[in-house]
C-alpha cells in the first residue's frame, strides 16, 4: 500500500515537472513573438515560387523576373498599370517613317549597381547579347527582328529592325529588354548587376531574398529601403504569417478561398487586379477528336465559364471569351461568341459524329488546374464527352509530354507570358497545333503598321482565332494581393512580369 | 568488439557505394529534362541542346556518374547546374536545420513516451493506463501537419504567444530561433511520442513478469523502482531500435511540417530539387540521408553492446 502511494506520488511529481517545464518553455519564448512593430524603412512580401537562380538569361520561369525586373534590372521602356508603354532608361524615342528604326535618347547620370555608368554602349551590348548564344531562354526570339544597334552618342542609340514591328517595343519592356553592363554579367545566377533602385543584399536559399535600396540610384529614391521577399510553398502559411505580422504583403495569392479573413478586417486591404495570365483549356488541334472544328466549338458551348470561375476561383478573375487579357491594346469582350449552350454542343458533336467520345485530360499539378479540372470534366460529361483526368507533374513532366512531345488531347494551363496570342496561335508547331494559315499574313501586316492599324489588325486576328475555337479561355487569372492597411503604392494589376517595389510606401 | 566495429564500418562503406549507384540510376529514370525546364516554353531545340551541353547532361552516363562519385569522397557534391552554386555548403546548412528540428522533436517525444509508456504498462489494467493507450492511438491517428495547423491556430493566431511560422538561425537571434522552434517541435513530437508510447508500453509489459523483476520486488523494491533499476535497461533495446528508425525517417518525413511552418530543411530542399530536376542536388541530399541513416544504425549498434553485455560477448 505504502509502495503504491509512493509510486503515485512519483508519477504526480513527474507530471507536474513536465507541465512546469512546458509552461516555462512557452513563457520564455513568447517574449520574442507576436506581431512586429512597423518599420517605415522595411517591408516583407510573401510570394510563392522561389527562383532557382537569379539568371533569367539562361533560366525560364516567372519567379526570377518577378523579383528582379523593375527592382534590380530596368529596360529602356516600361509599362504602367494600364499596360501603356512609358519611358524609363530612355527619356524619349523616335521612329522612322517605315517604322523600322527606333532612336532612343537615354537618361543622363544612370549607373549600374557595380558603379559603372549606363550609356549607349550598354544598350548595344545588352540587345546584341540577347541575340548571341549567351542567352538561353526561349523568350530570346523576341529579339530576332533586330537587325543591328548603332551607337550615335553616349546618350543616343538607334535600333534597326529587319521589318517594321509594333510588338518589338513592347518586348523591350519585358525581361529581354533588361539592360546589362559588360563587366557585370560574369555571375548573373548569384550576382545580378542592374540600373534599378535596389540591389541584392542577401539570399537565404529556401527562405528569402533581401533587397536594399541603392544610395546612388539615378532616379527617385524608393521609400522603402529594405525589402525582404519571403517564399512560401503553402498558401495557409502566408495568411498565418500576415495575421501574426511576420509579413506585410501577400502578393499574387494563390488561394482565393482564404481571402474572407482579410476582406472584412479594416487592418488589411485586399487588392483584386488583373494579370497577363490566361487559364487556357487547350485542345490538341492536330489529333482526333479535336482536329475537327465542330468538336472544339462543342467544348466551348458545353462549358459554363462563369460557373467554372465561380467554383474554382471564388468568382475572381475576368471572363473574356478569347485569349487576350483586358490590359492588351487589342482586347475586346468576346464572351458572346460562345455562350453556354449544351444543346448546341450536343448538336455539333452529333454533326461531327463524335457523340459519347472518350478523351484524356492531362492536368498539371498546380492549384488552379486541379481546381478547374473537375468542374470542366463534369460539364463535358453533360454533353457526352467522357474526359479522363490524368495528372502531370508541373513543370517537369507537363513540359516534356504535353508541351514538347504534343502527347495529349486536352490540357489546362495558365499562360503567363504577356501579349502571347501570336506565340500560341501563329505557330503550327506549338503544342496547340493551330493551323495559322488564316492569320499569319494579317498578323504580319498588323505588326508592320502604325499603332491604329496594329490594333485593328490584331483584333481581326483574334476574332479569326476565336471563331476557330482552338482553345477555350476559361478566365483571366486575377492578381490578388493582401496588404496591411498602411501600405500604399502596391500595384493591383500584374501587367508586367515584375513586382515593382519602388512605388510602395508606408502611409 | 574491434572486429564488430570493423565489419560495421566495412558494411557502412559498401552500403554507401551501392547507394550511389541506386540513387544515380533512379534519377536518370525520372521523366523530365532539366534543360527543358530551364529553357522554358517557346524554347527551340537548339537552346535546349546548348543548355544540356552547359549542364553536362549530354555526356555519357558513366562519365557523369564517375564525375559525381569521385567528388563525393572529397566531400564535394559539385556545382548544381540549376542553382549555379556549390551544393555542399547548401546541403550542410539544411542538414543543420533538419537535425536541430528532428533531434529536439525526438528528445521531447522520448521524454513524453518513456514515462507515459511505463505508466501505461505498469497500470495497464487501470483507467489511467487505458487512458494513455487510448491517447496514443488518437495521437497516431492525427497526421502531424494537422496537429501543426491546430497548434498554429491556437498558440499563434488566437493567443499570439508564438510566431506562426518561419525560421531564424540561432546566430541571428537565439530567442527568436527558440520561439519559432516550439510549435514545429511540438507538432513533430506529438505524433512521435504517440508512436513511441506503444513501443515503450509493450517493451515494459514484456519484462514485467520476468524472474529478475519478481526477485527485485521480493527484495522490497516498489514496482516502479524495480523497473527503473532492473527493467528499463532491458526494455530499452526495442525502443532504441524504433527510435533510430523513426529518427532517420523523420529527417525527410518532416517535410510536411517544414511546409506548414515554412522551415527551410532538407526535406523542402529535396522536394524543390526534384521539381526542378536538379539531379545533382537530389543525389547529394539522398546520399546525405543514406549516410545519416547508416550512421544512426552504426551508433545504435554500438549502443546495443553497451546496453546489453550479451551482445558484446557474442
Amino acid at each position: 500500500m505504502q509502495a503504491r502511494t509512493k509510486a503515485r506520488r512519483g508519477i504526480r511529481g513527474a507530471l507536474l515537472g513536465a507541465a512546469l517545464t512546458a509552461a516555462l518553455l512557452l513563457s520564455s519564448c513568447s517574449a520574442g513573438a507576436g506581431p512586429q512593430s512597423t518599420d517605415p524603412d522595411s517591408l516583407t512580401v510573401a510570394l510563392t515560387g522561389e527562383p532557382v537562380n537569379l539568371d533569367f538569361t539562361t533560366t525560364a520561369g516567372a519567379a526570377i523576373p518577378q523579383a528582379l525586373m523593375s527592382n534590380v534590372y530596368q529596360g529602356l521602356v516600361a509599362v504602367d498599370q494600364t499596360g501603356a508603354i512609358k519611358p524609363l532608361l530612355a527619356t524619349s524615342w523616335e521612329t522612322n517613317q517605315a517604322n523600322t528604326s527606333y532612336t532612343f535618347t537615354l537618361v543622363a547620370g544612370a549607373t549600374f549597381s557595380n558603379g559603372a555608368a549606363f550609356d549607349a554602349q550598354d544598350v548595344k551590348f545588352s540587345i546584341e547579347r540577347v541575340k548571341s548564344d549567351a542567352w538561353l531562354n526561349g523568350l530570346k526570339s523576341k529579339m530576332d527582328v533586330v537587325k543591328n544597334v548603332v551607337v550615335n552618342s553616349p546618350t543616343s542609340v538607334t535600333v534597326n529592325l529587319s521589318r517594321p514591328s509594333q510588338a518589338w517595343l513592347y518586348s523591350m519592356t519585358t525581361l529581354v529588354g533588361a539592360m546589362f553592363d559588360a563587366s557585370g554579367v560574369a555571375d548573373l545566377a548569384n550576382t545580378p548587376v542592374g540600373t534599378g533602385p535596389y540591389t541584392l543584399s542577401s539570399w537565404a536559399r529556401g527562405d528569402s531574398i533581401s533587397l536594399t535600396a541603392r544610395p546612388d540610384y539615378w532616379g527617385t529614391a524608393p521609400s522603402i529601403k529594405n525589402v525582404k521577399l519571403r517564399y512560401f510553398a503553402d498558401a495557409i502559411a502566408t495568411t498565418n504569417a500576415l495575421s501574426t505580422g511576420d509579413v506585410d504583403v501577400i502578393y499574387n495569392m494563390q488561394a482565393p478561398e482564404l481571402l474572407s479573413t482579410f476582406s472584412t478586417n479594416p487592418d488589411y486591404q485586399v487588392l483584386e487586379g488583373t494579370s497577363n495570365g490566361e487559364i487556357i483549356l487547350s485542345m490538341n488541334n492536330k489529333v482526333a477528336p479535336f482536329d475537327d472544328k465542330r468538336v472544339r466549338q462543342a467544348v466551348l458551348y458545353a462549358i459554363d465559364r462563369q460557373a467554372v470561375r465561380d467554383t474554382a476561383w471564388n468568382g475572381l478573375g475576368t471572363l473574356v471569351g478569347a485569349p487576350v487579357p483586358p490590359t492588351d491594346p487589342y482586347y475586346e469582350d468576346l464572351n458572346s461568341l460562345y455562350p453556354f449552350n449544351p444543346a448546341k454542343a450536343k448538336a455539333l458533336l452529333k454533326d461531327a459524329d463524335a457523340e459519347n467520345v472518350k478523351i484524356t485530360f492531362t492536368v498539371p499539378t498546380r492549384p488552379y488546374a486541379s481546381a478547374v479540372a473537375e468542374i470542366v470534366q463534369s460539364q463535358l460529361r453533360d454533353v457526352g464527352i467522357d474526359a479522363k483526368i490524368t495528372s502531370a507533374e508541373f513543370p517537369a513532366v507537363w513540359l516534356d509530354t504535353v508541351f514538347n512531345k504534343h502527347n495529349y488531347q486536352m490540357s489546362v494551363v495558365l499562360a503567363v507570358e504577356a501579349r502571347d496570342v501570336l506565340t500560341m496561335f501563329n505557330n503550327p508547331d506549338y503544342y496547340i497545333g493551330y493551323d495559322n494559315s488564316k492569320i499569319s499574313a494579317e498578323a504580319a501586316a498588323a505588326d508592320a503598321g502604325d499603332t491604329t492599324s496594329y490594333i485593328a489588325g490584331m483584333k481581326n486576328v483574334v476574332r479569326t482565332i476565336a471563331d476557330d475555337a482552338p482553345v477555350d479561355t476559361l478566365f483571366i487569372f486575377p492578381n490578388i494581393s493582401v496588404a496591411k492597411a498602411g501600405i500604399t503604392g502596391l500595384g493591383a494589376n500584374s501587367v508586367t512580369e515584375a513586382l515593382n517595389l519602388s512605388t510602395i510606401a508606408w502611409s | 568488439m574491434l572486429l564488430r566495429l570493423g565489419s560495421n564500418l566495412a558494411r557502412f562503406v559498401l552500403s554507401l557505394c551501392v547507394a550511389t549507384i541506386a540513387v544515380f540510376a533512379m534519377m536518370r529514370v525520372l521523366p523530365g529534362d532539366p534543360a527543358v525546364i530551364a529553357a522554358g516554353e517557346n524554347a527551340s531545340p537548339q537552346i535546349v541542346a546548348s543548355l544540356a551541353h552547359q549542364f553536362g547532361t549530354d555526356r555519357p552516363l558513366v562519365v557523369q556518374y564517375w564525375d559525381w562519385f569521385s567528388g563525393l569522397w572529397r566531400g564535394d557534391f559539385g556545382i548544381s547546374y540549376v542553382t549555379r552554386t556549390d551544393i555542399s555548403p547548401l546541403v550542410a546548412d539544411k542538414v543543420q536545420v533538419s537535425l536541430i528540428l528532428v533531434t529536439l522533436a525526438m528528445a521531447l517525444a522520448l521524454a513524453i513516451a518513456i514515462p507515459a509508456g511505463t505508466i501505461a504498462a505498469v497500470r495497464h489494467n487501470k483507467p489511467s493506463g487505458t487512458l494513455i493507450s487510448a491517447l496514443s492511438q488518437l495521437g497516431i491517428a492525427i497526421p502531424g501537419f494537422l496537429l501543426g495547423i491546430v497548434l498554429v491556430s491556437f498558440f499563434a493566431l488566437r493567443l499570439g504567444w508564438l510566431p506562426a511560422n518561419g525560421w531564424v538561425a540561432p546566430v541571428e537571434g537565439f530567442s527568436s530561433f527558440l520561439s519559432r522552434l516550439v510549435l514545429p517541435v511540438m507538432a513533430l513530437a506529438g505524433v512521435q511520442s504517440a508512436i513511441l508510447v506503444r513501443y515503450v508500453r509493450s517493451a515494459v509489459l514484456g519484462i514485467m513478469h520476468e524472474d529478475y523483476l519478481r526477485t527485485a520486488r521480493a527484495k522490497g523494491l516498489s514496482p516502479l523502482r524495480a523497473l527503473a533499476k532492473h527493467g528499463l535497461r532491458n526494455a530499452a533495446i526495442p525502443v532504441l531500435t524504433v527510435t533510430s528508425v523513426q529518427f532517420s525517417a523523420l529527417i525527410i518525413g518532416a517535410v510536411v511540417i517544414e511546409r506548414v511552418f515554412v522551415i527551410p530543411g532538407l526535406g523542402s530542399m529535396l522536394l524543390a530539387a526534384v521539381g526542378n530536376r536538379d539531379l545533382l542536388t537530389v543525389q547529394s541530399v539522398v546520399m546525405v540521408l543514406v549516410a545519416i541513416t547508416l550512421i544512426v544504425n552504426l551508433l545504435v549498434d554500438m549502443l546495443y553492446t553497451i546496453l546489453d553485455p550479451r551482445i558484446r560477448a557474442a
